[in-house]
């Protein structure tokens, strides 16, 4: 909302400097996003009457014009608009004057004839850019004012941003009931005096929707010249409002609704059949809208009609059937209360001044003294008869003002301050509510254009936003431990973080919608869930993997140059259908390139599957139940077919690691092969709290053991044979060497691992270690088919 | 050695004991002592000749032989004291490294700017006692609308251009519904924040299709606008370690009344005049107010016996301010350059 400081002027006396005014503004709520300055044109450009206009001897599209100015004598100004004609009132820049632009003016000869200054267009003057011809003003224009003094021109316009509670601020009555509740000065105004009717012309009304509209007040001006300009005073307050003057119709109702917070509508009353209906639209209607727009009306539209048609979307924008043209001489003026939530601006994709007026509660006892001061201003500029107002009504559909009790003790109870209570009826009273005190408080009703007080809550944040934030008192916050909020036995996600970070990985944040295409290639299972309104193609579904992310920003990082990528991201992926769906928490990593920065003492060596894994086993064993977890050779589309492991724990699937498939790389233009994992973090995150046991003072004996077994038996299946069959007193067992090749039958593997022998109560005797050994290789021979290698 | 000994046993002794001050390494001297003190060693072998005497000289001639005996081991001791010294000089020379040549590091990555400003804000907020709770991203119309008193059509659904899924689902636009699910899982006293992604329908240079917030939440009895202030200002203090002024604006929110908007005294400017801050001194940076009466209604809370205040953070924002990040987009791009500037 564009604030004009010389048309608040009008309505509250209040002159303290622009920046205190906006302060003052922005600290009661509604917040001054700017201030724009509209610095006065030169004093030397002033009205002038052409009075005279002559052909230019030399030039066919010059005029040689006669200018009274103000002076003891007429200017001879050359001009070359084509609108230039005897009799107008327009802006004459003298001799010395400095135009907006810079352009100083001087006394000239065009083409051998003298101008002693120049008659101007709004673009050279700065007002807008309509460069086509010279101003033309209106007829209260005097010659020799300045210009500055006849637009009221030097200004300062306040950018008022509002919430959406505030509607009643979204015109300038509004604006200045609140800056003179906040200066302690008087509302004046203008006189706002009801126009007698001089016809008897009425229009039947009938509302059929007044849950929806239980107002609709209209007027008949019949005769009325519409082909009138608005004057110079209302066309200057709508330009620093922001809006076009368009015509006289649409000027004045603008002018009203900014002015008294009202959306009006003007129809050309000729064009309609009968009357008004207002009603909810039935299914198949259809309306040309007022800028050319067609469109399907959807059924349960609020809908304003006539007897034959649709006429307008009730409080958005009227149709083009019934719009005021330039041969309109009878209009029917409509001023309508419509409930707040009965329009669908945003569902029809319309938004206009009016619908975000009525959308925010416009008042519902401001259509009749809005009707009147349109018929002033209309007729004033364009004549015409005027009927009795209509005022058509539902009053029980009416929103009901109740009384509300506000409590002295509340106020203190939500503000932790006491608000001393003559100062809480000061308040309320300059705000224009009616105030009776009672027992312990007041009984508070507030008026008709306030429509966000619905409570007590609402009366006391209006104490205290007058009162001012800054006085109430901070209170220091008082640490209450909330019990149970710490689990030992928990990992909190930060660990999983720290892990990665220390790791050498860099923690990425990829957005949640991803490219359905990437998608589809990575987790071709999942069908994943689409966003009804994306705002990128490639950014259309909701993730079931953070693979697509993090694989799109390491090729990001890839193309500029990068070779050593290292990304992880936690986050929420979405599985399942639009019903039933489930959001998982899940940690994912991708990399490239060598595992390990370059150092100078060794030579550098690609990343490869056990690297990755070795990530991977790092995360398991933060639960300290890293043994806990499988990893099974296992497919996935995504993944190389050989380099590929399902991670589950208990039999639950916990995730994947292996390599990216080389196809899907080559897709994304990596030449270097990628690793990457996925994990439940809900599946790593159930640790445990340790248990002592007393540590065994006995010798433990080292033994090694080398078995061969075929090369598709899994190394844990190996590792946990010999765990069985070693029992309590096998305390370690390590894998130190893998072999393929001579000595070794082809189709097999050899596994050496080191065994620790101990026991927690004695030492273990040589035929103790002996029979353990024998047993264990018993277990690989008899469980695993392996055999001892020799 | 006396005189009264053969010149032989003096030879012995000056050519023993030159012997062993010229061994060169602890080898060679360890020949040497054989040679010399070994069982059949010229020394050792001196005294099995003393029977071969005439018992009037064996007392003498015994002490002498043993005299060079102990002498010799003492100076063989000595010397390979010496000796061993010089072989472990010799040796730590051999290994002495360049010390300024680069460790076997172990790179580091780093966290998000994001996460780390959200893990700054939780230990803030741990340290008052506040649980940490979550909540989904997908959520229902009930959850991030109607049981935060936004009604359909309310205009405040125009603020947040919300991402749909169907006609229920929508990814949220703020994580104040986590306040919702939170108060009808526990019930007063309680205080709690939620930080997590958000979601709204645009996208420019000072606009994300997604980011992050931090809500707040206190509800128990006497909860007042004042603990709200007081809480927000140690908070901004805290965060940005400096004792800056904080000013409360009234504002509208649908799901708290009174609402207010906080500014901070500008952190780049000390308040003076900035680009930062537009040349007002203050910066806006967050959402809060007192627990709309509609809200307590939905999670079946008394208002007349709780009151609470809530607040949302824009943990982007907090982050720019915070690291002098002067670009949005720039958290979402995951440029390695620019993430591990927050090692």
């Amino acid at each position: 909302m564009l604030v004009s400081r010389n048309w608040l002027r009008e309505w509250v006396a209040v002159d303290v400097p622009v920046q205190e005014l906006a302060d003052s503004l922005s600290l009661a709520g509604l917040e001054v996003a700017g201030v724009e300055e509209y610095a006065p044109l030169s004093s030397k450009i002033v009205v002038g009457r052409v009075v005279g206009v002559e052909a230019h001897p030399r030039s066919s599209k010059l005029k040689l014009c006669v200018v009274d100015a103000g002076r003891k004598r007429p200017l001879k100004i050359v001009c070359g608009a084509p609108n230039v004609r005897r009799g107008i009132l327009t802006a004459v820049a003298l001799i010395g004057a400095e135009l907006p632009r810079g352009r100083k003016i001087a006394k000239t000869r065009v083409r051998d004839i003298v101008s002693s200054g120049m008659l101007c267009s709004t673009a050279e003057l700065g007002l807008d850019d309509d460069a086509a011809g010279v101003v033309e003003l209106d007829a209260s224009a005097r010659p020799g004012t300045t210009l500055n003094e006849h637009l009221d021109l030097a200004d300062q316009v306040l950018d008022v941003e509002l919430t959406p509670n505030r509607g009643d601020c979204l015109c300038i009555s509004g604006v200045a009931t609140e800056v003179a509740v906040l200066h302690g000065a008087a509302l004046k105004g203008p006189r706002l005096k009801p126009v007698k009717a001089l016809s008897r012309r009425r229009v039947p009304i009938d509302i059929e929707a007044p849950g929806d509209c239980p107002r609709y007040a209209g007027r008949v001006i019949e005769d009325v010249d519409l082909a009138a300009r608005a004057p110079d005073w209302i066309r200057e307050r709508l330009r620093k409002s922001g809006l076009r003057s368009i015509s006289l119709a649409v000027d004045v109702t603008n002018y009203v609704m900014l002015e008294l917070g009202q959306p009006l509508h003007a129809f050309d009353l000729d064009k309609l059949e009968r009357g008004i209906v207002v009603r909810h639209a039935r299914a198949g209607e259809s309306l040309e809208l007022l800028d050319g727009h067609r469109i399907e009306i959807p059924s349960g539209t609020l809908l304003i009609a006539d007897h034959a048609r649709a006429v307008a979307l009730a409080g958005i924008m009227g149709g083009a059937d019934t719009a005021i043209s330039a041969t309109t001489t009878n209009v029917l003026l409509e001023s309508a209360y419509f409930r707040a939530g009965a329009l669908r601006s945003r569902a029809l994709g319309l938004k206009t001044d009016a619908s975000h007026r009525f959308e925010r509660h416009v008042d519902p006892e401001s259509q009749v003294a809005a009707l009147h001061r349109a018929t002033e201003l209309l007729t004033a500029a364009g004549g015409g008869r005027p009927g009795p107002i209509l005022n058509a009504c539902s009053r029980r559909h009416l929103p009901a003002r109740k009384p509300i009790t506000l409590r002295r003790r509340r106020i203190a109870t939500l503000l932790g301050t006491d608000v001393p209570a003559r100062q809480v009826e000061r308040i309320l009273k300059r705000l224009r509510m009616k105030v009776r005190a009672q027992q312990h408080g007041w009984r508070v009703t507030a008026p008709s254009n306030r429509r966000d007080i619905q409570g007590e809550h609402d009366l006391i944040e209006e104490v205290a936003r007058i009162f001012g934030y800054d006085k109430i008192v901070e209170h220091a916050p008082n640490a209450t431990p909330a019990g149970g909020l710490t689990r030992e036995a928990r990992l909190p996600e930060r660990r999983f973080k720290t892990f990665l970070v220390d790791r050498d990985y860099h923690e990425a944040i990829c957005y949640s919608f991803v490219d359905p295409v990437l998608q589809a290639l990575l987790d071709p299972r999942r069908p994943p869930i689409a966003l009804e309104n994306p705002i990128a193609s490639d950014m259309a579904v909701l993730r079931t993997s953070l693979w697509p992310g993090l694989l799109t920003a390491l090729g990001r990082n890839y193309r500029r140059q990068r070779r050593r990528i290292r990304l992880f991201e936690t986050g929420h992926v979405f599985h399942g259908g639009k019903s039933g769906h489930r959001e998982k928490h899940l940690v994912a990593a991708v990399c490239t390139g060598p595992p390990f920065p370059t150092h100078w003492s060794e030579h550098a060596r690609d990343a490869d599957f056990f690297d990755v894994k070795g990530d991977v086993e790092g995360l398991l064993a933060l639960s300290g139940r890293g043994g806990a977890y499988r990893f099974a050779a296992d497919r996935h589309p995504a993944l190389h077919p050989g380099q590929a492991a399902r991670v589950s724990r208990g039999g639950d699937a916990v995730g994947w690691v292996g390599a990216l498939h080389p196809s899907i790389r080559r897709k994304l233009d990596i030449e270097q092969p990628v690793y990457l994992f996925e994990l439940e973090l809900e599946r790593l995150s159930e640790s445990r709290v340790p248990r002592f046991e007393s540590v065994s003072r006995f010798p433990s004996t080292g033994r090694d053991l080398s078995i061969v077994v075929a090369e598709d038996v899994p190394a844990h299946e190996v590792e946990r044979v010999i765990r069985a069959a070693g029992g309590k007193r096998l305390v370690e067992l390590e894998l130190f060497d893998l072999y393929r090749g001579p000595g070794v039958p082809g189709g097999h593997k050899s596994l050496s691992y080191a065994l620790t022998l101990q026991d927690s109560l004695r030492n273990l005797t040589d035929t103790e270690i002996e029979e353990t050994m024998e047993r264990v290789l018993s277990a690989v021979r008899g469980r695993l088919n392996g055999n001892l290698r020799t | 050695m006396t005189q009264s000994a053969p010149e032989s046993l003096r030879a012995l002794a000056r050519e023993s004991l030159a012997a062993v001050e010229s061994a060169l390494d602890l080898n060679e001297l360890e020949s040497i002592r054989v040679y010399y003190l070994g069982r059949k060693g010229r020394v050792t072998e001196r005294l099995k000749t003393i029977s071969t005497l005439p018992p009037a000289q064996r007392r003498e001639f015994g002490r002498v032989v043993n005299d060079l005996k102990r002498t010799l081991a003492e100076t063989i001791g000595r010397r390979r004291e010496a000796l061993a010294s010089d072989a472990i000089e010799a040796r730590l020379d051999s290994e002495r490294v360049d010390v300024t040549l680069p460790g076997k590091r172990v790179a580091r990555g780093a966290l998000h700017p994001v996460s780390r400003t959200i893990a700054r804000i939780r230990e803030i907020f741990s340290g008052l006692g506040f649980d940490v709770a979550e909540g989904p991203e997908l959520e229902d119309d009930y959850h991030n609308f109607e049981a935060l008193n936004i009604p359909p059509d309310h205009p405040a659904r125009a603020m947040m251009d919300t991402f749909y899924v169907d006609r229920r689902w929508v990814l949220r636009t703020h994580t104040s519904p986590v306040q919702i699910r939170y108060m009808r899982q526990h019930s007063p006293p309680l205080q709690v924040i939620a930080p997590g992604r958000v979601y709204r329908r645009d996208s420019d240079v000072t606009h994300s299709p997604m980011f992050h917030q931090v809500e707040g939440l206190a509800v128990g009895e006497g909860v007042n606008f004042g603990h709200l202030k007081g809480v927000l200002v140690h908070f901004l203090r805290e965060f940005f370690e400096t004792d800056l002024k904080v000013r409360f604006r009234p504002s509208y929110f649908p799901f708290t009344e009174p609402s207010a908007e906080v500014d901070v005294s500008c952190i780049f400017c000390a308040g003076k005049s900035c680009a930062v801050c537009k040349r007002t001194g203050w910066i806006e940076i967050l959402g809060s107010g007192m627990v709309h009466p509609e809200v307590f209604r939905h999670v079946g809370y008394d208002y007349e016996t709780y009151t609470g205040y809530a607040f949302g953070v824009g943990v982007e924002r907090l982050a720019m301010l915070r690291y002098g990040v002067d670009d949005l987009r720039l958290f979402f791009d995951n440029d390695a350059g620019f993430l591990r500037q927050f090692q």
